[in-house]
């Protein structure tokens, strides 16, 4: 024990470092009482990035960036125990760290703490924000399956939108003419070593501002922050009422920080990394690429918003959201903080988590994706074996209607349900629709034989609420 | 040793100027040695390869039937010894005659997705948007702004081949 003391002792001597460690870690932070809870998502939002680190690092040491066999080697992770949960971990933890980052930000957008003297917290962890995001994208495209190499298609065509560079962004994306071997070596390196020298960066800049201007104060209404008293204010605050960082508030840090990460490790053992999907093959066309839960509602706001704005929106909207994200402190530095003397905060917080929770939802379901793997109608639900309704049936699957109307709960949403579609339209409605076609719907006209449309006439006439006379296999259908 | 301090001292404007000069100095070399390195750095990775594209044959005459419309799939202009299958690509290709093919680019002109031919309804489908195309290509509904690309297709004697092209990115001028 002395021996170590004195080692201890040598140590310190020749480092300093107890001189400024045990300040920093007992530099007082305000008594937050009540809301003490509502301080810990920075934290632990860092705590899951290091777990990112190590789980990264791991993967690392055995995934191959190599365009041919990154594949085979995230089978082989994936093969063994450890590996599988070490992937499920750096996957539920990369959905962590989006979702702690979005929290943090909401906390402090609400709270107001990115006023006057924290600007420069807000916008460093802006830039750490979309960071995250980067990290998100590059991460899930190094999974190296199918979708990953339709995430990069699908990338460089939104690139290709943006006005002179477009073209060569796209290209750039790809990195070459097509997807290829060059291409999944450029987001490994990205992944792994540009982007996190950035957040190390922008995160070492973050800390030192947190410790320079200290946390911020709980907000009271009517106590709005003024440039020229608030740092006397401040220093004074933590002068009457001030408690040690450490331990006072680091236990509350400790104690979600844990909770976070055991979800996640236990999320990763009983739920497992996300399945690899087919292999790279680009001239595997049975694909279906979709983002992550993270991005999925920008997915579907893409897919939903009219088709004129489309391009506006590819490539202004996340400026536009960058321009206002680095404006806020800028624009706003002083005044009330409290959130109940600012209800629009609120207003906006609860319109960007509907925007997301509504338009995630949308994705998930993806209305306007045709559903190509619909089977045939069951002659339950065609309530025929033969003859014109039954062939009309036949005629609806083969020509593609079923892959977006939806009939008695079989095939798609794109267009509207035809369940009942007898008791709606006239058959001369229905052959004008099929001729004509719409926005969403191709026309028909010349692509099918008049045998053929009197058919599907007859099938679709017999979609009424009450068949004339209901068959047995109609009622064991219901 | 004091004879230098004193002349320091007793100039202390000369001291100024020598200064300024030699934190100039540095900075400029600290830019240089920052140029040297990042100019081979950017320009490799901003640099795009170039290959010439290649004629890649996709099968014999006699596997094409007239009128079929078939997914046929062949190797990138130039693949990297390591991509392994994704240097493969992919096209749907019709034969029209006994001697006319032609072949559509499998990537949607909306954002990319890779569309399918479906037989029976003689349509091309997209499943990311909905997008869907007529046999000939062009736009029957959906998202997409414009006909599917086609690639250039010959018949060398016997074989079928397709000029193997850049993925299409629909902003592109063709
Ligand atoms: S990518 Fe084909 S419709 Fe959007």
């Amino acid at each position: 024990m002395r021996f170590l003391k004195s080692i201890w002792s040598w140590f310190d001597d020749v480092t300093g470092v107890s001189s400024w460690l045990i300040p920093l870690a007992k530099h007082p932070v305000p008594h937050a009482r009540k809301s003490a809870w509502f301080y810990v998502l920075g934290s632990a939002t860092l705590f899951v990035f290091i777990v990112q680190i190590v789980t990264g690092i791991a993967l690392a040491s055995a995934y191959v960036p190599s365009a041919g066999q990154a594949y085979q080697s995230l089978t082989f992770i994936s093969g063994t125990h450890f590996g599988s949960i070490i992937r499920g971990i750096h996957a539920f933890g990369a959905s962590a760290m989006v979702i702690l980052i979005g929290l943090h930000a909401i906390r402090v957008y609400l709270w107001g703490s990115y006023k006057y003297p924290r600007q420069m917290g807000w916008l460093t962890g802006v830039a750490l924000l979309f960071l995250v995001l980067g990290m998100a994208f590059t991460g899930q495209l190094l999974r190296w399956d199918q979708t990953g190499v339709w995430s990069v298609v699908i990338a460089a065509e939104q690139a290709g939108r943006t006005p002179f560079i477009g073209h060569w962004l796209a290209r750039f994306i790809l990195a070459g003419d097509t997807v290829g071997g060059a291409t999944l070596s450029r987001f490994f390196a990205l992944h792994v070593f540009f982007i996190p020298a950035l957040i190390f960066f922008f995160l070492g800049f973050h800390l030192y501002l947190v410790i320079r201007n200290g946390i911020s104060e709980p907000p009271q209404v009517g106590r709005p922050v003024d440039p020229k008293t608030y740092r006397a204010w401040y220093s004074d605050l933590l002068h009457r009422e001030g408690v040690p960082f450490w331990p006072d508030a680091a236990w509350r840090d400790a104690v979600f920080g844990l909770l976070v990460i055991g979800t996640v490790v236990v999320l990763a053992i009983t739920v497992g990394p996300p399945a690899l999907g087919r292999p790279p093959d680009p001239s595997i066309i049975q694909a279906s690429p979709r983002p992550e839960w993270y991005f999925l509602w920008y997915y579907a706001l893409l897919s939903v918003i009219p088709r004129w704005s489309e391009t506006y929106v590819i490539i202004l909207g996340p400026l536009l959201l960058a321009v206002v994200l680095v404006l806020l402190p800028l624009v706003a530095p002083k005044g009330e903080r409290s959130p109940f003397k600012r209800p629009w905060a609120f207003g906006i917080v609860a319109f960007i988590v509907w925007m997301i929770a509504y338009f995630g939802t949308l994705g998930r379901l993806a209305p306007w994706s045709p559903r190509l793997n619909a089977p045939p109608l069951p002659a339950s639900v065609v309530g025929a074996t033969s003859g014109s309704v039954a062939d009309g049936a036949k005629v609806f699957h083969d020509k593609g209607c079923e892959f977006c109307h939806k009939i008695s709960g079989y095939g798609g949403i794109r267009g509207p349900d035809l369940t009942y579609a007898g008791d709606r339209m006239t058959p001369a409605q229905m052959e004008t629709r099929i001729y004509s076609g719409a926005t969403n719907m191709p026309s028909y006209n010349g692509n099918i034989t008049p045998q053929q449309l009197s058919d599907l006439l007859a099938f679709l006439a017999s979609r009424r609420r009450r068949p004339a006379p209901p068959t047995s296999a109609n009622a064991a259908a219901k | 040793m004091t004879t230098d301090i004193e002349r320091a001292s007793e100039c202390a404007a000369c001291d100024e100027t020598r200064r300024r000069f030699l934190s100039r100095l540095t900075m400029m070399l600290g830019s240089i040695v920052a140029a040297i390195v990042a100019i081979p750095c950017v320009g490799f990775l901003l640099g795009l390869r170039k290959v010439p594209r290649v004629w890649r044959t996709v099968g014999k005459l006699n596997d094409f039937q007239v009128g079929s419309t078939v997914n046929v799939a062949f190797l990138d202009s130039s693949p990297l010894p390591w991509a392994g299958v994704t240097a493969r690509n992919a096209a749907w290709l019709r034969r029209i005659s006994t001697t006319d093919f032609i072949a559509f680019s499998v990537n949607c002109t909306h954002l990319g997705c890779p569309v399918r031919w479906l037989p029976t309804a003689n349509l091309f489908m997209c499943p990311c948007h909905g997008g869907v195309y007529y046999a000939n290509g062009d736009v029957a509904s959906g998202p997409p702004p414009r006909p599917l690309r086609r690639y250039p297709v010959r018949v060398q004697t016997d074989e079928v081949q397709i000029l193997a092209s850049p993925v299409p990115i629909t902003t592109e001028k063709i």
